[in-house]
């Protein structure tokens, strides 16, 4: 099973219920394992898995967009590239060529076109994919967008097709997803069996959590499910929300300050709170039934 | 005029309880405007208490159609487009819409001339009236691309009107990540005001946040929301901005009122004399004297 968790509104607790939920289904060293588990942080602009998982990194690489280089020897400076070009990434001005890479979201259109044939590509890296383990016990993988590069979609799209494996049916993929309903997104939630809600009680989270199910359910046609975390603050909205959409609530985490310390220390909530590991078990059955009902 | 952005890297720290704060603030003794960049889920909306005054379409990019009576099946296509938008229907192909990223290229190299662009209607974006100044504000349809054209609209709306009504300040609330929306949120910014919470994950996202501000050359100053959850993170955030240079404003601390004042729909300093308002008067009294110095 793949599962996207994603939320709408930041800072709902994506990463914590990806975290614990991994770390609970992932086999005990030395057992056999009827699950593999595989954790993929898709938020590549501020991940934080890494900073509970302490994973070791075994494989790492650049990507990014190709993007194109232009032969002077064969350009006519005829200005097809520019003219094709949706993202305006290229001018033509006279006998010079002016490429914008940050704009170029490498779509290759340039390439085709260009009569002369002076195109070629090349790699421009914007992002770092990192991949390792966790305790031998699960797999870990990353993305990590370089500092003033705009587009994560890309990234995501690359990580997903590096780190997820082949063959799912016998693993549990978790992808942790950024905040928002754009682009991104759509990106982690595309081939996912499944997409995970994270919301809190309150009016921000239930406005961003309407958002997210349309993206998720309306315009991608996954099941979904919510989990409700800092339960307890707030107002009733989310559940009547929930309620009326027919969409399940599979876990509800309170409002509990030894949670919010241990996440502010970066120690993941099953191991300072070890009576949450049945929990997030419970958790994943419930989400298979969902997934395949 | 000057321009106040609020970012945070990490989402969920508190800008928009911030920034709703700001503003009332801000409104008591200068004229404002304030805009919301985070396009995707905006949440100002909900506690400025906006009466809406114009709404337009968002029209940005293109959407490629393939018309099946014109299609001859050779799936051109669906070999050029690299974002895996293309599907063979057997006969015919088709383009999933929230895959597409416009860019043109199987218009351009399908044989046939079966394919047509349609311009895409991605968002709406508003001005409002709200107790504290005018409001501008967008939704971006579910799962679009493009929302830092949408930011840099709502953006370059809110400035005309600040300018042709002298106001004193524009007050941005940015969008979490590092990406596309953000910078287009940071651009022409006068000072970054970064909301950080004292967690392991919320120090991490401030250094790239940082990182990202400096790129662009737009001077920041930081504001530990939550203070007290954490004193010893809190305390690692204060060396961090020491070591670079950066301003430390305030410390607000953990309060309940501050989600009491999002369930009224109301800025937390309206709702509220304690502590947590206290200390944001003091915040906005050093980011003005810092604006207009």
């Amino acid at each position: 099973m793949i599962v996207a968790i994603a939320s709408g509104k930041g800072g709902t607790g994506k990463t914590t219920v990806a975290v614990n939920l991994a770390l609970s289904l992932a086999p005990d060293p030395g057992k056999p394992a009827s699950t593999s588990v595989h954790l993929l942080d898709c938020d590549v602009e501020e991940p934080n898995a890494a900073l509970f998982l302490h994973p070791e990194i075994q494989q790492r690489r650049a990507v990014g967009v190709l993007v194109p280089e232009i032969d002077f020897a064969k350009c006519t400076y005829c200005g097809r590239c520019a003219e094709v070009c949706q993202y305006n990434a290229i001018a033509v001005v006279q006998q010079k060529v002016l490429f914008f890479p940050e704009l170029c979201h490498g779509c290759g259109s340039c390439t085709l076109n260009c009569p002369e044939g002076a195109i070629r590509e090349r790699l421009r890296a914007s992002a770092v994919l990192e991949r390792g383990t966790v305790g031998q016990r699960l797999s870990f993988a990353q993305g990590t967008l370089n500092v003033g590069e705009a587009m994560a979609a890309p990234v995501i799209r690359q990580l997903k097709q590096w780190a997820i494996p082949k063959r799912t049916r016998r693993a549990l993929v978790i992808l942790d997803a950024p905040p928002g309903t754009a682009c991104p997104v759509v990106e982690v939630m595309s081939g996912c069996d499944m997409v995970l809600m994270v919301t809190e009680p309150t009016p921000f989270g239930l406005h961003d959590l309407r958002l997210a199910v349309q993206v998720a359910r309306g315009e991608m046609g996954l099941p979904v499910a919510v989990v409700i975390n800092r339960d307890g603050v707030g107002d009733r909205g989310v559940e009547s929300f929930c309620a009326a959409e027919d969409i399940p609530v599979l876990m509800r985490i309170p409002m509990d300050r030894r949670i919010a310390e241990a996440y502010s220390d970066g120690k993941p909530m099953v191991e300072a709170i070890p009576e949450y590991h049945p929990r997030f078990r419970e958790l994943y059955d419930r989400m298979r039934e969902v997934a395949a009902p | 005029m000057k321009q106040l952005v609020t970012l945070s890297g990490k989402g969920g720290t508190g800008k928009t309880s911030v920034t709703a704060a700001l503003a009332h603030l801000a409104a008591q003794g200068a004229s404002i405007v304030v805009a919301d960049a985070d396009v995707d889920a905006a949440n100002l909306e909900l506690v400025l208490q906006p009466t809406p005054v114009e709404e337009h379409a968002f029209i940005s990019g293109s959407l490629a159609i393939v018309d099946a009576s014109l299609c001859t099946a050779c799936g051109r296509c669906a070999e050029v487009c690299r974002f895996e938008a293309v599907i063979s229907d057997g006969d015919s192909y088709h383009v999933e819409p929230i895959a597409c990223e416009g860019c043109a290229s199987c218009f351009h190299q399908c044989p046939a001339q079966a394919i047509r662009l349609q311009p895409r209607h991605s968002g709406q974006w508003y001005r409002s009236d709200t107790p504290y100044g005018p409001l501008f504000h967008a939704r971006l349809f579910a799962g679009q691309e493009n929302s830092g054209k949408l930011v840099t609209l709502v953006k370059q709306q809110a400035r005309l009107l600040a300018l042709d009504r002298r106001a004193h300040f524009l007050l941005v609330d940015g969008p979490p990540g590092i990406g596309c929306p953000v910078i287009s949120a940071t651009s022409g910014a006068d000072l970054a005001l970064l909301v950080v919470e004292p967690t392991v994950s919320g120090i991490h996202d401030l250094q790239r946040i940082l990182d990202t501000t400096e790129h662009f050359q737009v001077q920041s100053v930081v504001l530990i929301n939550k203070a007290d959850l954490n004193a010893h993170r809190a305390q690692e955030i204060a060396s961090f901005c020491a070591a670079r240079s950066v301003s430390l404003v305030g410390h607000v601390p953990f309060d309940v009122v501050v989600t009491e004042a999002m369930v009224q729909g109301q800025p937390v300093t309206a709702h509220a004399d304690g502590p947590v308002t206290v200390e944001l008067k003091r915040v906005w009294q050093k980011l003005r004297r810092r604006l207009t110095s």
